[in-house]
């Protein structure tokens, strides 16, 4: 019989095969806690991002938006349509370009873009981004984000295959932008604020005629 | 003994387990609580084996893949015989679910069966409604459509958010970097087997605590719950006014079970199943994506919380609203059960009601969202244009073009993600129209760059007639005043 210092043999096996199993569990641990994590560490080091092209430079009319799509560089077999991705393209002129990732900053809904009044509207909570992707109004606390390009042998090329999340850690490599309209907006919205005098005085003037 | 009641008795000789079943069935209940108001965990778990009942039955058909489960669906809904019906008792038993589980924590909540010694067994339905609330998120994504696709992405903005742990968790939930075929394919292993086995362990041990500690006797006013004495004042009273729960209480609840069933029956026949609206296509953005009915008071809430609180408020909030729940059985354990002297209890229920309630109504019509197609879809209505000068019909040209309709309305039509505008010139005078419009301000982006100097004259000048008949629009007073004196006011 055991008593309080002693330990029987068959309560030794019992702890030596509770302790076996243990490691074995853990050794199992790793491969199984591995697998899981693939899809993490896989993309470490920015492993999903590649370069994609877009169309051909030509394609962009100057000063306009234009919807784009490409294949994203990371495709698994059963991805079907899923694998493809939408995005803006504004050629500012020549060869300076501004690529838009289609995901509201917000909660990532599709943006749309209305060339008529310069904005991107979300339908999915009312955010809105001016035509260079700043914020305009809304709940985004930022602008859109925006891909890296480079236009190689006529060809607009972007830096993609991630989808964008206000806090996934391209997002800066995406573009940080401050939450209320850019400086240079701000500029031109006084030099039009000051046309605007003008434009009342023009106004004024019209109705004392009347 | 018939052959029927000798092949019982072989089986029992084996299984043992008759004396137990007979004894859970008999168990003693009190009286009182025959009665219809408990009869929503047994609906509860009906809906359940419901779902695992057709959740099986649409598993024969459906492919969880991203390329072939959006097709898997409408085989469903148009080739497989009564595919559709299936599909809708599920959708509707989905529904029904989430309802009856929040209607049986509202129930338990108001009677006091939370408090000693039921406090694990609703520390385990607190999970059990979490695991409701995953099946029903985790469902939605498993009809892969549109809203579905989008859905997700919503999703990973969330997870996205949280410090430091956010990129990764995107990742897992996503199953790569991308909304793809490898997160359907999770979200199938969590709606299929993982949430579901975790559900019919939780489901066990809710039960098995309700056999063990007896169901909660109706509530009295004054009869206070005491960690002492509670034990041996419950026995006492299955045994003074006690009944066996077989047949006394449970013929209600397998009235309820039958009706409950008979309703998703009867929604499912009436409305039918739900969606899939578009394909999965990330291509097409001409979507406006909206979730499940019992996740749009979340989508309202993210409309209406300054982009300020929203991180806070996504990450701190659920974490805040789970620890109270599993907290509260420790925070009022003893005391008081009967909801007529709990009025707080009762405040806090109507006011979460009301809140969740006024959230669903508001998103579904979305009031903040633009109206994409309101600026070519919604003209100008004859009355303002009525008598007006050529300037002011420019103007109305241009507030259509510019897309000003998708977020105002005039005559009723068009956006309400800004203030209506059909007395606008009243509340604002003319210099503040231009300012508003150029500068925006408020919630309005600015519209100075969009606009020529003539647009934005022809613009005011149209809004400057939006005014109800009899009333004068706004004027600056003093402007009025220094022109009179300068002698130019005719």
């Amino acid at each position: 019989m055991t008593s309080e210092n002693t330990i029987s043999r068959r309560g030794l096996f019992m702890k030596l095969g509770i302790l076996f199993n243990g490691l074995v569990a853990t050794a199992l641990t790793v491969p199984i806690v591995r697998f899981l994590l693939s899809s993490v560490t896989r993309g470490r080091a920015s492993a999903y991002l590649s370069w994609v092209p877009l169309g051909r430079v030509s394609e962009f009319p100057e000063g306009e938006t234009r919807l784009a799509t490409f294949t994203n560089p990371y495709v698994t077999p059963t991805d079907g349509k899923t694998a493809e991705t939408a995005c803006w393209v504004r050629r500012v002129e020549g060869e300076q370009f501004q690529v838009f990732a289609i995901n509201c900053a917000h909660l990532g809904c599709p943006v749309r873009w209305f060339a008529q009044s310069g904005l991107f509207m979300c339908p999915c909570h009312g955010g809105a981004y001016y035509r260079d992707g700043s914020r305009a109004s809304g709940p985004p606390e930022r602008g859109l984000f925006e891909y890296p390009y480079k236009v190689q042998d006529g060809l607009v090329t972007i830096q993609a295959g991630e989808l964008p999340t206000p806090g996934s850690p391209t997002a800066s490599l995406f573009g940080n932008k401050a939450p209320c309209a850019a400086r240079n907006e701000l500029v031109s919205i006084e030099s039009k604020l000051s046309a605007s005098s003008e434009t009342n005085a023009l106004l004024r003037k019209t109705k004392t005629w009347a | 003994m018939g052959v029927i009641g000798q092949i019982g008795q072989w089986f029992d000789q084996r299984l043992q387990l008759a004396a137990p079943i007979r004894d859970a069935a008999e168990h003693p209940v009190p009286r009182n609580t025959a009665s219809w108001f408990y009869v929503f965990g047994s609906a509860a778990l009906t809906v359940f084996l419901l779902q695992l009942v057709t959740g099986i039955l649409l598993a024969l058909i459906y492919v969880p893949s991203a390329s072939e489960a959006w097709s898997s669906l409408q085989a469903l809904n148009h080739d497989v015989t009564l595919g559709w019906f299936i599909r809708a008792m599920h959708g509707w038993g989905s529904n029904f679910m989430v309802a009856i589980v929040l209607i049986h924590m509202v129930q338990v909540f108001l009677f006091g069966a939370y408090k000693f010694p039921r406090e694990l067994t609703w520390i385990v339905g607190v999970f059990l409604l979490l695991m409701t609330l995953g099946m029903a998120f985790s469902g939605q994504v498993l009809r892969f459509d549109q809203d579905a696709y989008w859905g997700l992405g919503i999703g990973a903005s969330i997870a996205s958010r949280v410090p430091i742990a956010g990129p990764i968790i995107v990742k897992l939930m996503l199953g790569g970097p991308i909304i793809a075929g490898a997160t359907l394919s999770r979200f199938f292993a969590l709606h299929v087997f993982v949430i579901p086995g975790m559900l019919i362990g939780f489901v066990c041990l809710h039960l098995l605590m309700v056999l063990k500690l007896g169901i909660n006797e109706w509530p009295m006013p004054g009869r206070l719950v005491k960690r002492a004495t509670y034990e041996n004042e419950y026995h006492q009273l299955t045994r003074k006014d006690g009944a066996p729960f077989v047949p006394y209480a449970a013929w209600k609840d397998l009235f309820f079970a039958a009706f409950i069933l008979l309703a998703v029956a009867a929604c499912a026949l009436y409305f039918g199943p739900f969606g899939p609206t578009g394909r999965p296509d990330p291509t097409i953005i001409q979507t406006a994506p909206k979730p499940d009915y019992f996740f749009l008071w979340l989508y309202g809430l993210l409309s209406y919380l300054p982009p300020a609180m929203e991180t806070p408020a996504l990450l701190i909030g659920p974490v805040v609203v789970i620890a109270f729940l599993v907290l509260l059985p420790f925070l009022s354990g003893e005391g008081e059960k009967s909801w007529r002297r709990r009025p707080i209890a009762v405040l806090t229920v109507l006011l979460i009601a009301i809140i969740l309630g006024t959230l669903t109504h508001l998103a579904g019509y979305t009031p903040w969202s633009p109206h994409m197609n309101a600026w070519s879809g919604d003209p100008v209505p004859d009355k303002f244009l009525h008598g007006s000068t050529a300037l002011q019909r420019q103007g109305a040209l241009v507030f259509q073009g510019k897309q000003c309709r998708n977020c105002h309305s005039i005559g009723e039509s068009g956006g309400q993600r800004g203030p209506a505008l059909d007395s606008v010139a009243v509340r604002l005078t003319q210099d503040q129209l231009i300012r508003q419009v150029i500068q925006g301000g408020g919630n309005m982006p600015a519209y100075g760059k969009n606009l020529s100097p003539a647009e934005t004259t022809a613009l005011v000048a149209f809004l400057e007639t939006l005014h109800p008949a009899g009333q004068a629009p706004a004027r600056d007073a003093a402007r009025d005043m220094v022109l009179r004196e300068s002698g130019t006011h005719q």
